[in-house]
């Protein structure tokens, strides 16, 4: 029962392969994911919503498909988990939160869209932090997600649900969004492959606005190798999102596989000194370690960087990210959408709206709105959003510099290992420090990739692997080497 | 990092900077919310001030890491959203509309 199946422990790679071949139906391969997911999810808790009617009748489409000799992509029929912030038509949204419960979005997101022209079949909806603040999923409206590793931990945020996914094989494949690190540190601390594209690199429209200068969808994956192949699928230009760059995707694919060819020969790494280590644990700092010796003796050469302002990425983020989302979900009035409290015919618009956003938002939410309202309030404008702006710029010429020197950019993905619930959440600023290596690439927005590098006390360790705007695939070569050298690790059965 | 001994600037916040705050953000907090957050934002505060440690005066501001401006879409009629789906998740729709609640107070 809490064994995997067979058809569920293949890479995403592996059943496109068979069902391409006709060797099993996309039917069947979806059927295993869901009776996975059946038996499994009362105790991962890695869904907000199934879609058992809807994957069925895509898997079957793709049958016919091919049955019909029509050509199949790369990832037809393959299962994916969606996070629940990105719309699905018809397919209830919530973002985590309960000001969007049993709201049925009218349109599907780019990257579902995406997802379904390309064949892959949306199994349902994925566990968040509410409107994907916070670093645990504990801040989630319906309860927390469990890490496969230990059900007593968290499985990292806010794609908490998309990891915890793939490492309880109920899905081969998911796609999360990372404004700042909400794919890297759940995929590290869960043993999963995380990908942050190029800001722009990958469409926001459908993506529920956070934060619109750092949102950036991207893949979910247990391989490297899996990760590249939805990356190519969901990125590319889309001209709904005014922020998407009019460029070719850099050839991902390519790149991840001639890393698993586990030559670096002629790659020069940069080991950023101010992400080396400091604030982390020393069981991820040693694993870390080890994974640059490998790196080294696929022909790496290591180089040390500085990056003087990195250190003030996260106050700089913790500025910048709660401004762009108090003004985002100004959008949850009430009016056109989701919750509406106390519109009893004696209170006005403006009150009916205080209630409705009171009872609809958690206070993880509540504080980041409160911390960007006061962050842009006149007076205190150019003291804290307007330098940290400044910060943002020094942090991209930090990150220039470094490139001159370095290929990629290499660090820790996150400064400690899965955690036991309720350890950070009394004091919100500990569950900020997650994210104190991930942050910068969103400021800059730059692409960057977690890759799993090891155990820490029996719980996986990430390494991240940061390369210049628009050279993702530079991320999936070095990645896919360190897979290579460095085989991602199993999680116990459940 | 930063030199843990240099000033920052002074943050605090009151607990009535709190409920200021949470008027002009439409949040209708609770007297208990008030006393919590007060705390919460002003860890969070006094860590996030040490942005202004970095000497960044003659530094442009970066407000998006895309240089893209003014991206503009032809100029032609396209289907858009039908109104019953623009409508479809509208807690009061009525006649077509968003219905609202009445706007101004009664004495206004």
């Amino acid at each position: 029962m809490a064994e995997p199946t067979e058809l569920t422990t293949l890479t995403a790679a592996g059943l496109a392969g068979l069902i391409a071949a006709g060797e099993v139906s996309a039917v069947e391969v979806t059927r295993a994911h869901l009776d996975r997911i059946a038996a499994t999810d009362h105790r991962v808790h890695a869904f907000l919503q199934v879609d058992t009617d809807g994957a069925a009748a895509a898997a079957a489409a793709v049958d016919a498909a091919r049955a019909a000799g029509q050509p199949l992509g790369p990832l037809a029929g393959v299962p994916v988990a969606v996070k629940d912030a990105f719309t699905t038509r018809g397919l209830p949204t919530t973002c985590g939160s309960k000001i969007l419960e049993g709201w049925r979005p009218p349109y599907d997101s780019t990257t579902v869209a995406r997802l379904r022209q390309a064949g892959l079949v949306v199994l349902g909806k994925t566990n968040l932090d509410e409107f994907a603040m916070g670093s645990s999923t504990e801040y989630s409206a319906y309860g927390p997600t469990r890490n496969p590793w230990d059900l007593n931990r968290i499985p990292g945020g806010s794609g908490g649900g998309s990891s915890a996914s793939l490492a309880a094989y109920q899905a081969p494949l998911a796609v999360g969004s990372d404004t700042g690190g909400s794919i890297r540190q759940p995929g590290a601390v869960t043993g999963t492959v995380g990908a942050k594209p190029t800001y722009g690199g990958t469409s926001r429209y459908g993506l529920i606005a956070f934060s619109s200068s750092l949102d950036t969808p991207g893949p979910c994956a247990r391989t490297v190798a899996d990760a590249a192949a939805l990356h190519a699928v969901i990125a590319g230009h889309d001209p709904a999102d005014s922020t998407s760059i009019p460029q070719p995707v850099p050839d991902v694919v390519g790149a991840a596989a001639r890393g698993a060819t586990g030559d670096l020969a002629g790659v020069r790494l940069g080991l950023v000194r101010e992400l080396a280590g400091e604030g982390a644990e020393p069981g991820v700092v040693a694993a870390f370690r080890e994974a640059v010796d490998a790196l080294t003796k696929l022909g790496a050469e290591v180089v040390e960087v500085s990056c003087p302002h990195f250190g003030y990425a996260l106050p700089a983020y913790y500025l910048i990210a709660p401004s762009e989302c108090s003004s985002n979900l100004a959008r949850f009035d009430g009016v056109r959408y989701g919750l509406r409290v106390g519109d009893d015919g004696s209170r006005a618009l403006e009150e009916v709206m205080s209630l409705t956003r009171e009872a609809g938002f958690g206070p993880e939410v509540k504080r980041r709105i409160m911390l960007g309202t006061y962050a842009l309030s006149s007076g205190y404008y150019d003291a804290y959003y307007g330098q940290a702006q400044k910060v943002r710029t020094l942090i991209a010429r930090d990150f220039a510099t470094a490139f001159e020197i370095a290929d990629v950019l290499i660090s820790p993905t996150t400064p400690f290992v899965a955690f036991p619930f309720g350890e950070r959440t009394a004091d919100p600023y500990q569950m900020y420090l997650a994210d104190l290596y991930t942050i910068p690439a969103n400021l800059a927005g730059s692409p960057a990739i977690s890759v799993p590098c090891g155990l820490s006390e029996g719980l996986p360790v990430g390494l991240q692997v940061m390369a210049p705007t628009m050279a993702d695939d530079r991320m999936y070569r070095v990645a896919a080497a360190l897979e290579s050298a460095v085989p991602p690790p199993t999680p116990p059965a459940l | 990092m930063p030199n843990e001994t240099e000033p920052t600037p002074a943050a605090g916040i009151s607990r009535g900077e709190v409920a200021h705050l949470a008027h002009l953000a439409r949040l209708a907090v609770t007297d208990q919310e008030l006393d919590t957050f007060a705390g919460q934002l002003d860890v969070i505060l006094q860590a996030v001030a040490r942005v202004g440690e970095v000497t960044a005066g003659d530094i442009p501001p970066t407000s998006h890491a895309v240089p893209l401006t003014n991206v503009l879409r032809e100029d032609e009629p396209a289907p858009c959203l039908p109104r019953e789906d623009a409508l479809s998740g509208a807690p009061d729709p009525a006649q077509g509309r968003f219905r609202v609640p009445r706007i101004l107070d009664e004495e206004e």
